[in-house]
């Protein structure tokens, strides 16, 4: 399990560093140039140049980036509000980012499992419907029409939340982005629970279970839920990706004040370090959650320990 | 007795060498395969959801060839005096659902309007009514339909290419070659694809072959990942051994044994890649580094209609109902393929 571990551990450093060099690289060939205003005159673009160590030699500037990367600096905006370091930018943003994130996460799994087991458990013709239907809409309809669907009937003409995410009132101006997401997740989770748990009450064990005279509860409760349940895990990091994207555009619908947005505006305003700096914590933090995601499964299942790789 | 000696004193006749007649020549190899086509099909046509799927994709093709043309009105000649007219639909609107008019909320309270009462242009219809420059929205979102299928099917397709033929080098090969691949997948998977695709899009200028280059870099993994499991699992079988000990190269190998047998998978995975394309094109154009303004894709159209989809919701529906229609399609007719392959 150590080697496992370790073999993940050094993927994922790899996998980083070559994130930085791609970053950084791109950096290089961005069209536009945060000193843009007409108004300098080449010397004084020169100066600001030199004050922001961009006439440096590209390798120089590259391993200046990496260390401050990993000192936690980040570097300061040249354009969105200039010369503010982006770790502050991010300190109010990110909470609020991870919070909504979060919750719908934690929501779409619950309703996922919920669904998925039920319909696996009873095969109720209805349920049956309910869960098609459900799923189905879950991954044809992107989150931001679902959320535009909330804002017209619960925002605007029923007025039940408000339209725009107000910090005074955070919890019930989250409820829309927080739904809206939360529902392909639903459906992603419904149809793998429903999968494998249909596939476990089929296994020979849980028939012997049964032939045993175990009480239904047991079975359900210690052979097929808990049978079924790990696996969900691996699917959890391809949604955590979707819900990144999601949140950019929920973020910018809602106005609400986080990474999304932050980004979407920096993108727009050409702020290059602001992009290269957030674009570095998205694959961070999508790193290091495989990373646990993938050794919390192999804790969890024996065979990708003996097997050393998850599949 | 007199039979075993009558079979040893038998003479081979000259009929006994003919050719086997017609009827017979089911059992070559070639028939054989012609039957499991047959058969999967069959299996794939005898469910009703997967016919649905077939359906609806089959009409939104026939309405991103025709659907530009069919409205009367072209999809870019822009009048500002018919700008944000609702839906007139003929037949409905003397029956007056969808016949134009609208309610309003002004100043002074809600308004109910018909613009092309006001207008005196009451013969005039627009399906999907106009857009904030009076341009016909019923053209328009077909058009975006089809540069937005374009789009995912030239994504899709490079993407099987690459996908596939990397999956399968490193499947079929194996040892140093497979584990090189495969952690250069693992290094290449790990970025994600919103951060590839963003900062891509700022690189490139805007426009349908940077939207495809980005939805190519990302889009390809997957599709090598199954190929390679898939090869995996077909490539000790018997009958690729068979082939492997009359000496047939690899090639041969790949390309007549192994490919044919992974196709079900391919197809399940091609038509889940399509709508994934739309899916992330759509996101691109929404985020504002997608189509370039003035073109239509489902993406434009989709950030267009959500600027005043609160006051107009008819601007959004039209695109956001042919999106999802063409998800459930796909999705549909994905889950018929991976059941008639099984």
């Amino acid at each position: 399990m150590a080697r496992y571990i370790g073999k993940r551990l050094l993927i994922s450093v790899i996998t980083l560093f070559v994130i930085l060099l791609v970053l950084f690289l791109l950096l290089q060939f961005m069209p536009g140039s945060p000193f843009n205003d007409q108004k300098l005159s080449p010397e004084q673009v020169a100066q600001l140049k030199e004050k922001y160590g961009l006439d440096k030699p590209v390798i120089v500037q590259f391993f200046q980036y990496v260390g401050n990367m990993f000192r936690g600096d980040l570097g300061v905006s040249y354009a969105l509000s200039p010369n503010t370091p982006i770790t502050d930018l991010l300190v109010d943003r990110f909470p609020i980012t991870m919070k909504i994130g979060f919750f719908s996460m934690i929501l779409g799994t619950l309703a996922g499992l919920l669904l998925g087991f039920l319909t696996a458990f009873f095969k109720n013709k209805i349920l049956g419907f309910f869960y098609h239907v459900l799923t189905l809409l879950g991954i044809a309809v992107p989150s931001y029409l679902f959320a535009m669907c909330f804002s017209y009937f619960l925002g605007y003409k029923g007025a039940v939340f408000p339209l725009l995410y107000d910090f005074r009132s955070p919890v019930s101006s989250s409820v829309m982005p927080v739904v809206a997401m939360s529902l392909g997740v639903m459906a992603v989770i419904a149809r793998f629970a429903k999968a494998e748990a249909s596939d476990v009450m089929k296994s020979d064990y849980v028939l012997l279970a049964k032939c045993q005279g175990l009480p239904n509860r047991t079975i359900i409760l210690k052979y097929i839920l808990k049978n079924s349940l790990m696996p969900v895990i691996t699917v959890m990091a391809g949604l955590l990706v979707g819900l990144l994207t999601g949140s950019l555009v929920i973020e910018q619908m809602f106005s609400i004040p986080g990474v999304g947005g932050l980004l979407t505006n920096a993108i727009s305003a050409n702020d290059y370090s602001v992009v290269i700096a957030l674009s570095f914590v998205y694959s961070a933090l999508y790193i290091v959650v495989m990373l646990i995601l993938d050794i919390l499964y192999c804790v969890i299942d024996p065979r990708v320990r003996l097997g050393g790789k998850a599949e | 007795m007199a039979e075993v000696t009558a079979t040893k004193e038998y003479t081979p006749q000259p009929e006994d060498f003919v050719l086997a007649p017609a009827e017979m020549k089911s059992s070559t190899a070639a028939e054989a395969v012609g039957g499991v086509k047959h058969e999967t099909l069959k299996r794939f046509f005898a469910q009703k959801s997967a016919v649905a799927g077939v359906v609806i994709l089959g009409l939104l093709i026939l309405l991103a060839i025709v659907g530009p043309y069919i409205s009367g009105h072209s999809y870019d000649a822009q009048d500002l005096s018919r700008a944000n007219m609702a839906p007139r639909v003929p037949g409905l609107a003397s029956m007056g659902i969808l016949d134009g008019s609208e309610s309003v909320p002004k100043t002074s309270g809600t308004v109910t309007q018909n613009k092309y009462e006001e207008l005196g242009i009451t013969d005039t219809y627009y399906l999907f009514g106009t857009d904030t420059l009076g341009r016909d929205m019923f053209a328009r979102c077909f058009m975006g339909l089809r540069i937005s299928l374009v789009i995912a099917l030239i994504a899709t397709a490079i993407n099987l290419i690459i996908g596939m033929n990397y999956g399968i080098i490193s499947g079929y090969f194996g040892g140093m070659t497979d584990i090189l691949m495969q952690r250069t997948i693992d290094v290449i998977g790990s970025i994600p694809t919103l951060v590839v695709v963003t900062l891509l899009m700022l690189v490139l200028e805007p426009g349908m072959g940077s939207i495809i280059i980005a939805l190519m870099l990302s889009g390809w993994i997957q599709m090598s990942l199954i190929s390679r499991a898939e090869v995996l699992k077909v490539k000790e079988l018997e009958y690729v051994q068979a082939a492997r000990t009359m000496g047939a190269g690899h090639f041969h190998i790949i390309f007549r044994e192994i490919v044919p047998n992974i196709v079900g998978k391919l197809v399940t995975q091609i038509m889940l890649s399509i709508p994934a394309a739309v899916f992330l094109e759509a996101f691109l154009s929404f985020v504002g580094i997608g189509m370039p303004a003035g073109t239509c894709s489902l993406g434009t159209l989709l950030s267009d209609g959500f600027q005043n989809a609160l006051l107009h919701p008819y601007k959004l529906l039209p695109a956001a109902i042919i999106m999802i229609l063409l998800m459930v399609g796909c999705h549909l007719v994905a889950e018929g393929v991976k059941k008639a392959t099984e």
